[in-house]
């Protein structure tokens, strides 16, 4: 997509927004619609749509495939660890009050933001993962065949 | 408008057109989610469904041909499977209570006590979220776990096919 100059000066605005709107999606889901699906999605949209236009070596400079495998299991780490962390305080799997037992309601402000990046992340990882994996095979049908 | 963009993805042999028309279709269902008050639904459709779907599913094109080959088979029997399951699940629907019924299982079981609890317990202004990240933390960490294993699978079964043919190249290579 060399020639396409339009696509690519929008894209390069774009991405920045989409992220950033990745981000409040991501952790703004208390108070509005949304949450690390969807955060994980628009993440991932926004490496795509770079992808798309500029590259799959481009993006993969980025945001290299090895980072993107070691997210998928992060993502489950981090939310499987928030339940871990309140087993050890002597709550329930993944009872979010252990956080700060003085406050129990903060604590599940904090547990549902941390679940949440999980999630977010997994979904990011995957997604993006995918994407490389679909892309990075040489393909057979020509630009002109479109 | 849905059923016309469903008729549409069965008649067209373009994929490329295919693909599209089910962004499209995608988008309307996001629309009739809005319609319907379940906006985090709407979110989950219009990005997943239009936007990454369409993608990989243009991805997949490159990799095969454009164009549908015509089917030989006679359309009766799936034809016929279609409209009895449908038949079945319209029957189903005369049983459920009306839209927005008070009475309905949906607003009777647990969700009057969630809608009561979650303000002072969780704290969180987005029920949903409070819903789905701490009443049913459980299911959403399974969630979690199963996107985690999609992705994996993907991963090897495309990788996976993508080394064993570079290693046929070498051997060739070699060969030669």
């Amino acid at each position: 997509m060399r020639h396409h100059l339009i696509l690519r000066v929008i894209t390069k605005l774009l991405v920045g927004t989409i992220i950033l709107f990745a981000l409040y999606v991501q952790f703004h889901g208390d108070y509005s619609p949304g949450g690390g699906f969807q955060a994980g999605v628009i993440m991932a949209a926004a490496f795509i749509i770079y992808g798309i236009v500029f590259g799959l070596n481009k993006v993969q400079q980025v945001f290299p495939a090895w980072v993107v495998h070691k997210l998928l299991a992060l993502g489950v780490l981090i939310y499987a660890g928030t339940g871990v962390i309140s087993l050890f305080g002597g709550y329930a799997f993944l009872d979010y009050s252990v956080l700060t037992p003085e406050h129990p309601e903060h604590g599940q402000h904090w547990g549902i933001l941390a679940v949440e990046l999980g999630v977010g992340v997994t979904v990011t990882g995957v997604m993006v993962a995918v994407y490389y994996a679909f892309a990075g095979r040489p393909p057979r049908l020509g630009d002109e065949e479109w | 408008m849905l059923v016309v963009t469903a008729i549409a993805v069965v008649r067209i042999r373009s994929l490329f057109g295919v693909a599209m028309f089910s962004g499209m279709f995608s988008l309307l269902s996001a629309l009739l989610f809005v319609a319907l008050d379940a906006v985090d639904v709407a979110f989950t459709e219009a990005a997943v469904g239009a936007g990454i779907s369409t993608v990989l599913v243009l991805g997949t094109l490159a990799l095969t041909s454009r164009h549908v080959r015509p089917s030989k088979r006679s359309p009766a029997i799936p034809l016929f499977v279609v409209f009895v399951t449908g038949a079945a699940l319209i029957y189903g629907t005369l049983d459920m209570p009306n839209f927005g019924s008070p009475d309905a299982p949906a607003q009777t079981h647990v969700y009057p006590d969630y809608i009561a609890r979650s303000q002072h317990e969780i704290g969180v202004p987005n029920i949903v979220t409070a819903i789905l990240a701490s009443y049913r933390g459980y299911d959403t960490l399974g969630e979690t776990a199963v996107v985690f294993t999609a992705g994996i699978g993907v991963l090897l079964l495309i990788s996976g096919m993508r080394r064993r043919r570079d290693d046929d190249d070498e051997d060739e290579s070699r060969t030669s």
